[in-house]
Order: C-alpha cells, then structure tokens, then sequence
C-alpha cells in the first residue's frame, strides 16, 4: 500500500497564492451607496474565475493529508474514518434555520439536540448536558466555570485546580482562564496518578481535579474510586477530560467513576471531521446536583414540545448561539448508525488495534496495560526525525515529543478504523524509520510537498499574510 | 450482498474493517482470547449494561432525521442580528467537502499538510486585506468568543491599570453574556455607555472613559444595522484615555465600510462567517485582528510563511509558544480546535466574489435596507427605520400595534422577524430574501 501524497516537480510543486494570480484594486467610494466619509477608499482582493478557483483549491488538496489519505495515528488526537453519510444528513436544508426563530418554529432542531443530549447522557453516565461549548478546550472552561459556579453556591469559594502533569496542555490553560491557580500532579513510577502525590496536593482551597481516563499514554487510572474519594472529601469536584473516551464507549462510563463533569470532545469519539483543526464541539455533562449552573438555554421537553431555558443559576454563556449545529448533527447521525453494538465495538477494536501495533513495532513502550494509544520511545534516536522519516515512508506519523515524561515520545493512536494489513503497513514504516541512518533521517521528507520546514526560522521573522511577502520583495 | 454482508450488519461498528478470522488473528498476536480482556477497568466501574441506543441504517436513519427536521416550520427569514446569511455558491461546498479538507487535522507534520496551511494563510491575508490590520489569526469559534478573547488580550497588553471593559448599551444580549463569561476569571468589569440615534454617544463616552478603561468596544454596523459616523473620534477617545479600541464587524460589512486601521483600531473581531456559511443555527466563525505589537498575545492558531531545506516558500503553525502545549496555564488563550474548516470556506466565498462582487454585494445590503424600511415607513402607525442613520442589511420598526401580535400574524403568513419589546420589531434583508420583501410588505400590511 502506497500512501504518498499528490506531489509535484521540483520547479512547480508549490501552487501559487490567490494574490499571486490575480488581485484587483476596486474604487469602493465611486461604488458605494453611502456618503465618502462614512466608506473605506478602496479595496484590493484577489477575484477569480470559477474555473481558476476550483483548480486553486484542487490542488491545494492534493497537498494536504487526510483520513482519507492513509492512516493517521496521531496520538489523543482520535483520526478515525468519518462515514459519508453524515455529512449529507447534516446538509439538510431544514436544519440549517436561524438562531433566533421562535421554539414553535424549530421544533426539529430542538427534537435533535433534546436527543444528542439524551444520547450522551446515556454514553458518559451523567444526568444532564449541554451543547453549547464549540469544542473540547471551550468544554473545558466550561465545565470549570460550572465548578466553580458550585462552589460559590455552597458560600465556599475556592483557588485552586489539580491537572495531573500528563494532563492535556489545555486543562491548565482553561483552569486558568476560569481565574484559577493551577496546581501540577506528578505522574507516579507507573504512570499513573500517585496516591499519595494526590493526597498532598489536595486542600481546601481545591476546586477539583482534571482527570483524562485512560490517560494521555493509555493508561486506565485503576484507583479511580480511591481518587474520588480523596477528592471528594476535600470538598474537590472531578472533572472527566473526554479526549479519550473512544476507549471506554459501551465499556465504563464517568458518571459511575465518580466524575461530576465531563466534557466530550465529538470530533475525537463520535467521528465528525476535525476539519483541518475544526470546527469541533465539546458538550459538557454533569451531575443532577450541577445540572441548575448549566449554560443557558437549555433544551427540554415537555407535554412532547421542546423548549429553551434558563437553568435556575445558569453560569451565563460560552458561545453566541447554541455552538456548533452542523457538527451536533454529525454526531447523532453518527450515534445513532452504531448504536449499543457499533459504540461496544468501536472501543473494542480502538483497543484491540492499539495494542496489535504495539506488539507489531520493534520499539520501546514503557508502562502498560494500555488502552487505545501507547507511548513508543524512539530511545536514543529524535523522535521529531523519525517522524519525518515516516513521512517517506509514506503513513502519517504519530504525535511526538509528547507526554513530556516519556523520553523522545511517539504518542501513538490508529483507531478502530485501520484494518489488520493497515496496521502491518504502519507497523513497518515505523520500523523502516527506525532503521533508517541519522543522516537519512536529517534529510527527510523528500517525498512530501514540502521538504523540512524551518519552523525556528519561521517564527523568528513572522510572516503571516501575502502583504507581509510583498513587503519583503 | 448475503446475511452477515457489510450492508446488512447490525452487530458491531460498520466502520471498522475487521473481518472475524483477523480479529482472531490479532488477539491471539496480542496474547488474549477476546476483546474484553483488554479493558483494564475494575470491576467495579466497569458498564455491563445496555445503553439503549438502537442501531440503525444508513437508509432509516436518514429518513428519520429528515423526518425529524421537517417539523421546523418552513418560513422566509428576515431575521440577522449578529448572525447574517448571503447566499453561499455551490463551488464552496464542492470543494470544502473534499475529503482532503475535510477530514484532515491541525497541520502538526507541516511538509504533509501544505494545502490546508497555505488555504489558511490566504484566509489570514483576506483579513489582512479587509481589516487593514497585520496581523490576523486562522479563527476563533464566533464573534462573540472573539470579543471574549479581545477583552482578556486587552487585559494582558493595557498600558494602565484600568480594569474596565466599556460596551454600547446595544449590544447584542449573547455577546454580553460570553464576555463576562471571559472575563470573569479576571478583574476586568464590563460596563455599559451610552448610544444617541443608534450610534456611540461620543461625548458621553468622552466622560465616562478614563484611566480606568482597559478597552473600548464599538460595532459597524451595531446590533441594530445603523453605520457609525465617527468611528475615528471614538478611536481618540480610547487612545487619551489608554485603552484599547476594539472594533466589531463583518466580513460583508468590511468590504464596504470604513477599513478599521483608518479609525484606529487596535483589534477588529466579529462574525466572518457571512461568507461562507449558511444560518447554521447560530455555527460560527470568529474574526480576530491586531497590530503587530500585540503579536505575541495573540489567542488562538497563526499560520506563517517559512522556507523549507530546498529554499522554497512553505507554510507552518507558528509562534506555538503562545499556546497550550507549550506554556500551558501560561498560554494566551486554550483554543485547540477552531473553526479551520470555516475558515477554509469564508477564504473559498471571498475568492469567489472578488472585490468588486464582494463591494456590491455590500452595497446591496445597504440599499435593500433602504428600500424596505421606506416601504414599511409609509404604513401609518409605522416609523422604519426608528434612527436616523443610515443603516446595512437590517433596521428598527417602531408600531403603533403591539409588535409581538404582528410578528406572530407574520410568522403565520410564512415569515420570520424579531421581536425587541412591545412596540419594536428589527427586520433584515440580504441578497437571500430580497425577492421576498413584497411579500412580506404585504403581509406587514395585513397585519396592521
């Protein structure tokens, strides 16, 4: 199998920007119905022919790599293969109504997001969600700010958030952001959390306790009800970090861990593209005893009508609308095709699939058992060169240099979606990379679009727009 | 295809390509007799039981959503406020569901994802192009998430030590509500000036902002579809008092009204997805522009232009040391996933226009607001538009009659528009329902 991308020779493998083809310079003052002063003086932009445009972004794909393209393993990222089909469901005309027509008029929409709601109360054992977050980091802040609405409720306002060091860069970001201090968890010797770490860091002044379960190297946190408790009897609240729930659908839900609130990240578990890096959508669930802080509105049914409303201590709003609809669409769609059996058996071969390449690969991997994903080490090698060295040989590599605490990390997730010969191909590209010399491994890729790109150099002289190219010239 | 046929199968994920004899063929090269005994969760959190979710096909399943969506009430929007819709050109959607697109991630390995990033640097460019600002970023979730994080970049770059965030007192009741969300892990405050006609009250704002301003926010067009008349004074205003003047528009709007450089804006947010997509119940697309000296504080994803090891021009995520993976509670925003994909399509629509489509249809959105308001204007009972401005895509009606009782005989006759308070409707038009309006005058009509 041959996963090489659409690539050029040398003199024109690289496809002009829009600018470089055709920019106009329009006198806006002569054209506009409003007075001079109140319009800009002009505007220059590039202006295509249709026929010019859909070969521009043609071939623009031709130079990306997608699902589609080959395997995709990058670790807690979840590239799993996104069906066809719901990406029509979600076209459909009735759904894409405006935002502020009344709830009489958008019975539909409601009737949907009421189900999705329903669905991923079932999936992640919790009593109530909402959709509104646009993605997992906003779900994040949102289930921190929920926290934290609790707390002040219960007249016991708190300053701190414990993230385990393993933890997703986000959760430290979205704790702080939500105006708290961030207090760092070390990993224990088996890569797990270390009870007694845990006992030391937490206070009275804990808010709560991120946790991702199977963590960020596919460990299952085995003494979860024990880490509930601690937190727990601290007066802490725990927050479930949905990235990697794909290992656990049908097989273990947060709500029966113990976790009061969880975010779900749809574009990872429930198979909605990512978009070249969105849009995404990351509900959040809770508990009943949280449900009253969710952002408003909520949907609801009643007497078979469903309606919009402001739960009783709502924390406010995280987006303008209702986040984003077209992906909340893709996953019911995606949901309800698998139902009990396909969510059973997409954690099963996410597991199985992860743990067959592990055996697969002659490399290191500390730690185990693991679920979906494991961390290779490219021991005494640089895994960001092995990375590239893997691109020649033709499969997308996995996530590197990360989690910071396993040495030159390979953080690797082929999903439910790779067959067995698949995962035999990727298996051997990992070790033709291994094998490859450093020089050989320096010089990679060089069979990509692009050959290695300076990413020091380029953020040294940041040049972020076509004006900023013609500045230099 | 015969029973046990991929099509037929209801056991089981139809998305995973494991035919029983590999599946046997893995675990026993794991070393386990089934799947089950590779979960290493406790009995006592383990979920054995039945989620209740009935699988179905492809075929029912896409009837039962249609059927689901058909029960929205099928009316002619003249709806906007904040979330506008302009016709979207098939050409966009052929080519942002190219699976390459679409099905793609965040360009981590740059050399094998040129396509999506250089798309992404043009989007930026565009931006660029419309703000007059340097520095732009490859999406934020909405405008509203944009204002948020304006407002906390305000609060790490201000020069004094305000902590007051000043906004019109028409503004658009989401915004508000996802700016104090942003703002509350923070000692910023939001407060309110005043409007006079449906526009900034200059002097009055003049009085209110001092050194314990952290920003000034000001929209063209505002909530309300009136144009400001002296964005420049209120960029003057900002400046003695040492804050920052951040400007919230459109990608429409940007292509016809005054660029925001020119009035002295230090950051431009809002809504880019008029172009680009449809109504999409409320899905957006954040703009976000700055001037260079906030570039490190930038939330959110930058693409830049690098050389590669032949010395060509190439594209990479840059400056990541602003971001969560690298500086984590130290970051400049947690944005992760953004809107690329939207991005994409916005970048598609505006390349499609052209500059001199995307100035008509900007002037179009001027003139339908015009016409309909001065139709409207002649019912007695009626003032449209309520504020002497001029005004783009949308506009105010005062009525006589109680207004919710004519929205409703409105909504009846098939068409859809707000309700403000007792007496005051806001109506918009785009090229989408321009063809609607006589329709909907005499149904206005009617319902008087």
């Amino acid at each position: 199998m041959n996963h090489d991308q659409a690539r050029y020779g040398d003199d024109d493998r690289y496809e002009s920007l829009l600018s470089e083809k055709d920019t106009t310079a329009v006198d806006v003052a002569e054209a506009s119905p409003l007075p001079d002063d109140l319009t800009r003086d002009s505007l220059e932009l590039p202006g295509l022919s249709e026929p010019e445009l859909s070969r521009h972004y043609t071939r623009l794909s031709q130079m990306n790599w997608s699902v589609e393209s080959g395997p995709y393993p990058l670790g807690s990222c979840t590239m799993k293969y996104n069906p066809s089909f719901t990406e029509d469901v979600a076209a459909d005309p009735n759904g894409g109504v405006h935002p502020d027509r009344s709830e009489e008029s958008v019975q539909g929409t409601l009737e949907l997001l009421y189900g999705l709601q329903d669905y991923l109360a079932r999936i992640g054992g919790m009593d109530a969600v909402t959709l509104q977050p646009p993605a997992g980091a906003a779900g994040e802040f949102t289930g921190i700010m929920i926290a934290k609405a609790c707390h002040e409720a219960r007249g016991d306002p708190r300053s701190e958030v414990i993230v385990p060091a393993s933890a997703h860069g986000t959760n430290f970001a979205s704790a702080a952001m939500a105006g708290y201090d961030v207090v760092e968890l070390p990993s224990g010797d088996d890569g797990r959390v270390d009870l007694d770490a845990l006992e030391a860091a937490v206070s009275e002044e804990t808010a709560a306790l991120m946790l991702t379960n199977p963590n960020t190297v596919g460990l299952f946190e085995r003494d979860i009800e024990e880490i509930a408790e601690i937190v727990h009897d601290a007066g802490g609240l725990l927050y479930y970090d949905g990235a990697n729930l794909n290992a656990l659908l049908g097989r273990a839900r947060p709500g029966d861990m113990g976790f009061d609130v969880m975010h779900y990240n749809v574009h990872k578990t429930f198979a909605t593209p990512h978009g070249g890096g969105g849009p995404g959508a990351g509900p959040v669930g809770v508990t009943e005893e949280l449900a009253e802080f969710l952002p408003r509105p909520h949907v609801r049914e009643r007497d078979g009508r469903y309606e919009l409303y402001d739960p009783e201590r709502s924390i406010g709003k995280v987006h303008g609308y209702q986040g984003n609809w077209l992906v909340l669409v893709k996953t019911y769609a995606y949901i309800a095709r698998l139902g009990d059996s396909g969510l059973k058996d997409t954690s099963a071969k996410a597991v199985l699939n992860a743990n067959y390449l592990a055996e697969r690969i002659d490399y290191d991997i500390p730690y185990g058992p693991f679920h979906h994903e494991f961390a290779a080490t490219a021991g005494d090698r640089d895994a960001a060169d092995v990375a590239k060295g893997m691109l020649d040989h033709g499969v997308h590599p996995p996530t590197t240099k990360w989690p910071e605490f396993v040495p030159e990390a390979m953080l690797t997730e082929p999903t439910e979606a790779e067959s067995k010969a698949s995962l035999d191909d990727l298996a051997d590209a990992f070790d033709a990379a291994m094998a490859d010399s450093k020089d050989a491994l320096e010089a990679a890729p060089s069979k990509t679009t692009a050959r290695r790109i300076d990413q020091a150099a380029a953020a040294r002289n940041p040049r972020l727009s076509w004006r900023a190219l013609d500045r230099e010239d | 295809m015969s029973e046990g046929g991929r099509h037929e199968r209801v056991a089981g994920s139809p998305y995973t390509p494991h035919t029983p004899a590999e599946t046997a063929e893995m675990l026993a090269a794991v070393g386990v007799d089934s799947e089950a005994e590779l979960f290493d969760v406790p009995p006592e959190v383990r979920f054995d039981g039945d989620l209740g979710i009935e699988p179905r096909s492809e075929r029912e399943l896409r009837a039962e959503l249609s059927s689901v969506l058909a029960k929205n009430d099928d009316l002619t929007g003249f709806l906007g406020r904040d979330h506008h819709s302009h016709y979207v050109p098939s050409v966009v959607d052929d080519l942002s569901q190219r699976a390459e697109f679409l099905t793609s991630y965040t360009q981590y390995q740059p050399e094998i994802a040129q396509g999506f990033l250089q798309a992404l640097f043009e989007y930026q460019s565009l931006v660029v192009e419309l703000t007059g600002l340097p520095v732009a970023n490859c999406s934020m979730y909405d405008a509203a998430t944009a204002l948020g994080e304006a407002a906390r970049l305000a609060d790490r770059v201000r020069k004094v030590s305000g902590s007051v965030v000043w906004v019109p007192e028409v503004l658009h009741e989401n915004k508000r509500a996802v700016l104090e969300s942003y703002v509350d892990g923070t000692d910023l405050a939001v407060e309110t000036y005043p409007m006079a006609e449906g526009t900034v009250d200059v002097d009055a704002l003049a009085e209110l902002a001092d050194g314990e301003s952290a920003m000034i926010y000001a929209e063209n067009p505002t909530v309300h579809g009136t144009i400001e008349e002296r964005l420049s004074d209120v960029g003057d205003v900002a400046d003695e008092a040492g804050a920052l003047f951040c400007l919230g528009t459109d990608t429409v709007a940007l292509g016809l009204l005054e660029e925001p450089a020119s009035v002295g804006a230090d950051v431009v947010v809002g809504e880019a997805d008029a172009l680009g997509l449809p109504t999409a119940y409320g899905m957006g697309l954040g703009l976000f522009a700055t001037r260079e000296a906030f570039l490190r504080q930038v939330p959110g994803r930058l693409v830049g232009a690098g050389e590669d090891a032949a010395g060509k021009r190439a594209y990479t995520l840059t400056l990541q040391t602003r971001e969560q993976h690298i500086r984590k509670e130290r970051a400049t925003s947690n944005i992760c996933t953004n809107q690329a994909w939207v991005a994409l399509r916005t970048a598609m629509h505006l390349a499609w226009l052209g500059p001199d489509g995307l100035v008509d249809l900007a002037s179009r959105c001027v003139r339908e607001a015009e016409s309909l308001s001065a139709r409207l204007d002649e019912f007695p009972g009626v003032k449209a538009p309520v504020h002497d401005r001029h005004h783009f895509r949308e506009f105010l009606v005062r009525t006589d009659q109680p207004a919710p009782a004519i929205a409703r005989d409105l909504e009846a006759d098939g068409f859809a528009v707000h309700v403000l308070d007792d007496h005051l409707l806001q109506i918009c038009v785009t090229d989408v329902n321009a063809d609607e309006t006589d329709a909907l005058v005499a149904a206005f009509e009617e319902a008087l």
